[in-house]
């Protein structure tokens, strides 16, 4: 602590900056060090984050391939309301296509985006759809995140599962309100139709782009 | 080592006396962000206290090599890599809890408190005194935040606990005041924190002032409060 004695002013002052920077080289390796050591367990954990919002759309048993590797880089797409650059995770059994997995916003939500995970089946079925993100006012339009439904036997975003455009018309798929066949809870209505619009939107864009995606990149 | 009386002087300063939300008013960015219910409180606390104990015992050991003239950008150092470090290890060994507590570490970088204590304390204090203020100062805090978020809570949406389920994903929120509560907007927001947290220290300081006239002692001295918030 003590300055000590015998220094010269500019002795003193390479003396504490030889201090500093001996501190400096031992945090940052410390740093350093704790990131590399980390790193693998952090990547692991995330991967399995991913395949945990993935099983929710498209259980483990239908496909055999490493769809986190199995993918597809995609440009920025109007059609899925995705303005960034993302990713499309391809599911395969025995080599055979089986669904797509995408990202997808509907950007009219009641309190702006809503992030959705969309799995479209190679025969043109939703598997399955999940928000992963959304400012929706609590207690009123977030029953569009099965943790916030209260039906708890069948949330609300279920509804879309087995759908298909050769069934479901697009005058069908809307809200009740708007003359569709999708159900909502009366007091939000703007919050389903976003997320409605959405996968509808998605389900178009599959059907036009997804023999396409799963030619494309030759993994596997 | 540590005597029984310094210990107690330790811990009621931490606890009660300096106690850094409603004493020092230390820390009030994280602290109005965070206290919309009571388990959001705890758990930033949780997290501060960790890493206050950690920063104050390698400070302390560390107090003895580091010049006068360069402490704080030294300190500053130590306090921001532990806390990433601490926030790799959390990620990587124990990831369940990282989703937990994981948004709140990175706040406590904002938290003055942290510096405030290894330079109040343990710059001058052997490592298992830092510690114990460390830990200390973090369970003031604890029950502080608890306390705001609780009161934050039910005047703003009538429940207590919300947020349990982020923890154990099996407990719903308690409703105490009946459904048709119209919820008070305010209280949620940071104009409501800050005039809760002034009552509180109302009634710290009504407190201490009750005791200092039971007791015929002077009035306590305020307490200097840093330029930090």
């Amino acid at each position: 602590m003590s300055a000590a004695k015998g220094f010269t002013a500019s002795g003193m002052a390479v003396r504490t900056a030889a201090i500093l920077f001996i501190f400096v080289i031992i945090f940052t390796g410390l740093l350093s060090g704790a990131y590399l050591w980390t790193k693998p367990a952090i990547e692991a954990s995330a991967a399995e984050e991913k395949m945990k919002l993935v099983d929710e759309v498209l259980p483990r048993t239908e496909y055999d391939n490493d769809l986190l590797t199995d993918t597809v880089a995609l440009q920025a797409t109007p059609e899925l309301g995705l303005a960034d650059p993302s990713t499309v995770y391809r599911a395969r059994k025995a080599g055979q296509p089986v669904a797509l997995i995408v990202e997808s916003v509907a950007p009219d939500g009641y309190a702006g985006k809503i992030r959705l995970i969309i799995a479209l089946r190679a025969n043109g079925e939703v598997g399955g759809v999940r928000v992963t993100q959304h400012k929706e006012t609590p207690g009123l339009g977030d029953y569009i995140e099965v943790k916030k439904d209260k039906n708890k036997a069948r949330p609300w975003i279920t509804q879309f599962i087995g759908m298909s455009l050769a069934q479901v018309t697009d005058k069908e798929w809307k809200v009740r309100k708007d003359g569709g066949k999708i159900d909502y809870y009366a007091g939000a209505t703007i919050t389903p139709r976003a997320v409605t619009k959405a996968v509808l939107k998605a389900a178009h864009w599959a059907e036009a782009n997804r023999d396409r995606l799963f030619a494309e990149g030759g993994a596997q | 080592m540590i005597t029984r009386e310094e210990f107690r002087t330790i811990a009621g300063n931490g606890i009660w006396k300096q106690n850094t939300s409603i004493a020092q008013i230390l820390g009030l960015c994280p602290l109005l962000a965070v206290t919309t219910n009571a388990v959001n409180g705890i758990m930033l606390s949780l997290a501060t206290i960790i890493v206050m104990a950690l920063s104050n015992v390698a400070v302390a050991s560390l107090r003895n090599l580091i010049p006068h003239e360069i402490r704080i950008p030294v300190f500053i150092l130590i306090v921001a890599a532990l806390v990433t470090v601490i926030d790799l290890l959390f990620n990587a060994n124990l990831h369940e809890l990282y989703l937990v507590l994981g948004i709140f570490i990175p706040l406590i970088v904002t938290n003055c408190i942290v510096l405030a204590r290894v330079e109040a304390f343990a710059a001058k204090n052997p490592p298992l005194q830092s510690t114990f203020d460390g830990v200390f100062m973090g369970v003031g805090m604890l029950w502080t935040l608890a306390l705001l978020g609780a009161m934050r809570e039910l005047l703003g949406n009538g429940t207590v606990l919300g947020g349990i389920d982020m923890v154990f994903p099996n407990m719903q929120p308690i409703q105490l005041l009946p459904e048709s509560y119209p919820g008070f907007l305010l209280a949620l927001l940071p104009p409501g924190a800050f005039i809760l947290l002034g009552c509180m220290i109302a009634w710290k300081n009504w407190m201490d002032a009750k005791a200092a006239e039971r007791a015929r002692l002077k009035p306590p001295a305020p307490v200097a409060s840093a330029g930090c918030h």
